[in-house]
């Protein structure tokens, strides 16, 4: 597919450089001829220096062929613009990044009224993100397949869990859980599970099931899974707003704690249940008073790394429960993974990743057929889910008699509602959605799973 | 620096040459001549040094800016020294330093030769000079890039390296794509002068050889007098096609995508106008040496297409040409053709932003607070690119004297000299005097003739390239 990225920042970048591996021709448009030379160095990706709001702009740029144009400059406005002009100078689909909450709002209207494909807000992105982890606190990360259907669940092994020194197969013949282990990562190393291979203390799993059955098998490990009742956000910003009214909504007691006295109350006003606590997060009396050694979960959400990073820690040397912390850099990501956080929310990586799998289900019609994606682990691993078409190679033979590429799970086989989790014996439907996980990147097709 | 990969890709140039080497084989066969031999042996002794280099692919394939300028300096360097093999092997030109020369001037697309006549040369040969010049005018890395799936994004140095002019953009976001797009206009181009001079009453082995020459901008002849032989009616076609080839090729690529309006960009016009410009003035200059004026501007509209295109072939000897005439070709040769033509030269864009930062400079002291920028198109050309072209001119004049000093030391005169460095470093040809278009370069020294190959490999690559090859810096980690 032909696409033309406006806005060469972070989010640009790596939307950019993810979409080009995937196989799509990138043009990228910024004021900014370093900006734009940075990325066209290194890729197999042209660039336009201009604004990527002006027709002319967007001539250069080949929006006659394009087949989708994605905004994400600084300013909305200009994201809007862009979209608009594209609409009418190409014949084009358009995502636009909204990120101001008075826009925000009127997404939908903005989006039928505009005619964009997709509109994505980041924060608020985030603030689901965060949402989701907080109902099932003992996970890392959890996306879902087939409209909550399924779950792909990551969490880190603690030391005392009965099932460490096991081997894989031994823990389904022995746990009689229908949950499929499907990576396991280790010193900053990570591979798909095998039946052989040994849990390890510390290790990180992700695991595939329903999520009835992700319960049962966390209790048969002995694995405390307690909701939380009550979380502490330390930062007011944009994301606090959202996460706040999300968490309200399912009867989560919030403490938001803000230094911007205005802030405060802004946010009383806005959202009169929180209890909105003026002061500066960093005095350790301050949390301490306010109970940060009770609180069921803590949420750092300020708007510098450092003081995300530095709370996380402190917190989790005074409280049991559940940490999360944003973080706005992407370029020091593995250097955070080895902290020991706990949870750790990208705001830059969900916006991209959430158009990456925007476009891969775009490209459905045009040959390949991905539902949807998640990257479980960062350029190694990807679970996708699939809907298989009548006469496919994959269809009405065993899944044991069928050869796969190395490192190729299927995860899970969803049919009439029902979640089949997989094993040799199995056959596989036409109609069927089933999830891939594999280290293969960019799977277009079910087929490509096969050797 | 990542060797292995360097290494990989010289191994495929090796491959490639291997496949190019067909072509004379093919001839070869068709007329059995005995340089068969040579060209297989020649053939053999790519396919096997490159398949060495080639059997295991790196697994880190990471290449910046200095990979890619040490890359393409090395691959013409080694295309050239296997190129050579079967002209010294056939004992066609049996000192290895001057069939070397001769490669180099076949791939650099200079046309400049050592041989005093090539009409008894074997037809293979011929082919393999006309045909250096064809892969070596677009320029073969940018082939590799077209057929080979490269990984990465990386190749970019390698094609800003290998292709001329200030600033080197791309046609579509890919460079493959973009490769393909630029060899299938320059196949198209080459087939449609092979058409009109056939058409035109020449024979089929003339008519590929002169095409695949005027296409890469070479000027190596397949007769003694080069053009001067055929009609005038083919004469015309290859003015013609010479001046198209040293027309930029995004201009043809905007054509056929209808932007007809930007395809006649500020560097196009001005080119043409100085081709028209320079055809009326040595025309008037000249007039009373042809029988009618209409053979004198046949003639005149020959040379000079033949010398701005840096093509070389030449209808007429120029050198009995008044000094008028002479000085005004001898300041084409230095203009050159456009930017990402096939053509050489410092190239009119470069003379353009010259010109452009001269004025903006004479401006800056009258009114010395003012901001200027300099634009082109209606577009700002970057600072970057103004100090590129600055650096440029600098560096090529300190070649260009340094070059015309050692190759003095063989004691000809200033005239030979000094167009002889000028025919090699902008890839033309024919000088004047000792080198002029009758003449040839066989009495230069061997020592003078490193010199002047590496002035066409410098001036084919411009410059930089070959400088950081010899900068050692480039090769401290």
């Amino acid at each position: 597919m032909n696409i033309i990225v406006v806005g060469c920042g972070k989010v640009g970048q790596t939307l950019a450089v993810q979409l080009n591996n995937d196989g799509n021709n990138i043009t990228v448009i910024d004021l900014n001829a370093d900006k734009v030379s940075e990325v066209t160095d290194r890729h197999d990706i042209m660039g336009v220096v201009g604004n990527g709001a002006t027709h002319t702009v967007q001539q250069e740029a080949g929006i006659k062929n394009a087949d989708l144009l994605i905004a994400v400059t600084s300013s909305d406005e200009l994201n809007l613009l862009c979209c608009l002009i594209a609409k009418m100078a190409g014949n084009c689909q358009t995502i636009a990044r909204v990120r101001s909450p008075q826009y925000s709002s009127e997404a939908q209207f903005l989006k039928d009224e505009l005619g964009l494909a997709m509109i994505i807000n980041p924060e608020y992105a985030s603030a689901a993100e965060i949402a989701r982890i907080l109902r099932f606190p003992s996970a890392i990360k959890i996306d879902t397949f087939a409209k909550g259907q399924v779950e792909l669940l990551k969490f880190r092994l603690p030391e005392d869990s009965p099932i460490v020194g096991m081997a894989v197969k031994d823990i389904m013949m022995k746990l009689k859980c229908d949950v499929l282990i499907c990576t396991i990562e280790r010193d900053g190393e990570a591979y798909i599970a095998k039946g052989d291979s040994v849990f390890r203390e510390r290790d990180i799993i992700s695991l595939v099931a329903s999520p009835k059955k992700a319960n049962d098998f966390f209790n048969k490990i002995k694995y405390k899974t307690r909701s939380v009742r009550d979380v502490m956000i330390v930062g007011g910003g944009e994301i606090t707003h959202y996460l706040a009214d999300i968490l309200l909504k399912s009867d989560i007691a919030v403490k938001v704690i803000e230094k911007d006295k205005e802030k405060c109350e802004e946010m009383c006003v806005s959202l009169p249940d929180v209890t909105v606590i003026h002061g500066d997060a960093v005095d350790q009396g301050v949390l301490m008073e306010e109970g940060l050694d009770k609180a069921g979960a803590f949420v750092a959400l300020t708007n510098l790394d450092e003081e995300n990073i530095l709370l996380s820690l402190f917190a989790k040397n005074k409280n049991k429960g559940k940490l999360i912390a944003k973080i706005n850099r992407i370029e020091f990501d593995d250097v955070v993974s080895q902290l020991d956080l706990d949870t750790v929310i990208y705001p830059r990586h969900l916006t991209s990743e959430s158009i990456v799998r925007y476009v891969r289900a775009m490209k459905n019609t045009i040959g390949s057929n991905v539902e949807t994606l998640y990257i479980v682990i960062k350029d190694k691993v990807e679970a996708s889910e699939f809907i298989v078409r009548e006469n496919c190679a994959i269809t009405g033979v065993p899944l044991g008699e069928l050869k796969f590429k190395d490192n190729v799970l299927v995860a899970a086989i969803l049919r009439d509602r029902k979640v089949i989790i997989p094993h040799g014996g199995d056959i596989i439907r036409p109609g069927d959605a089933v999830v891939i996980v594999s280290e293969i990147m960019a799977l277009h097709d079910i087929t490509d799973v096969l050797r | 620096m990542n060797y292995r990969m360097i290494k990989y890709i010289l191994g495929w140039i090796l491959v490639f040459e291997a496949f190019f080497l067909i072509i004379p084989g093919i001839t070869a066969v068709v007329y059995g001549e005995k340089a068969l031999v040579s060209i297989l042996i020649t053939i053999a002794v790519c396919l096997v040094t490159g398949g060495l280099l080639i059997i295991k692919k790196p697994s880190n394939t990471e290449l910046y800016s200095r990979e890619g300028f040490v890359i393409v300096s090395l691959s013409w360097i080694v295309l050239s020294l296997f190129g050579a093999l079967p002209f010294t092997l056939s004992g066609v030109i049996p000192r290895y330093i001057d069939a070397l020369f001769e490669t180099v001037s076949g791939f650099t697309t200079t046309g400049a030769s050592i041989l005093p006549e090539v009409e008894s040369l074997p037809k293979s040969l011929i082919m393999w000079r006309s045909f250096t010049h064809w892969v070596g005018g677009m320029g073969v890395l940018v082939f590799l890039m077209a057929f080979l799936p490269l990984s990465g994004g990386q190749n970019i140095h390698i094609m800003k390296a290998e292709s001329p002019g200030p600033s080197v953009s791309k046609l579509v976001p890919r460079v493959r794509t973009t490769a393909l797009i630029l060899y299938s206009i320059y196949f198209v181009l080459t087939f449609l002068q092979f058409l009109f001079l056939l058409f035109g009453g020449m024979p089929v082995f003339d008519s590929i050889n002169t095409a695949l020459a005027t296409a890469g901008t070479g000027g190596f002849g397949i007769k003694n007098d080069s053009l001067g032989s055929y009609s005038p009616y083919l004469q015309n076609v290859t003015t013609v096609f010479m001046l198209l080839f040293s027309i930029n090729f995004t201009s043809y690529y905007l054509i056929i995508t209808k932007k007809i309006k930007e395809a006649f960009n500020r560097e196009v016009r001005t080119f043409l106008i100085i081709v028209a410009a320079s055809i009326g003035i040595i025309t008037f200059n000249v007039h009373d040496m042809f029988g009618t004026v209409g053979e004198a501007l046949r003639h005149v509209s020959f040379s000079v297409a033949s010398i701005i295109s840096t093509t070389g072939f030449s209808t007429a000897d120029f050198d009995l040409w008044p000094e008028l005439s002479r000085t005004i070709l001898v300041l084409l040769m230095f203009i050159g053709a456009c930017a990402g033509s096939t053509g050489g030269g410092i190239k009119v864009s470069r003379i353009i932003i010259l010109f452009k930062s001269l004025s903006k400079e004479l401006q800056m002291m009258i009114h010395p607070k003012q901001i200027k920028k300099i634009t082109m198109d209606s577009k700002t050309v970057e600072h970057e690119t103004v100090r590129a072209v600055n650096s440029f001119i600098v560096c090529y004049i300190l070649i260009f004297v340094l070059s015309v000093m050692a190759i003095s030391v063989d004691n000809h005169d200033l005239i030979t000299n000094f167009t002889a460095v000028a025919a090699a470093i902008n890839n033309i040809g024919p000088g004047l005097a000792m080198v002029g278009p009758t003449q040839n370069f066989a009495f230069f020294s061997p020592i003078s003739k490193t010199v002047l190959i590496f002035d066409m490999l410098a001036g084919r690559l411009e410059l930089f390239p070959m400088l950081l090859l010899l900068n050692r810096a480039t090769w401290k980690k």
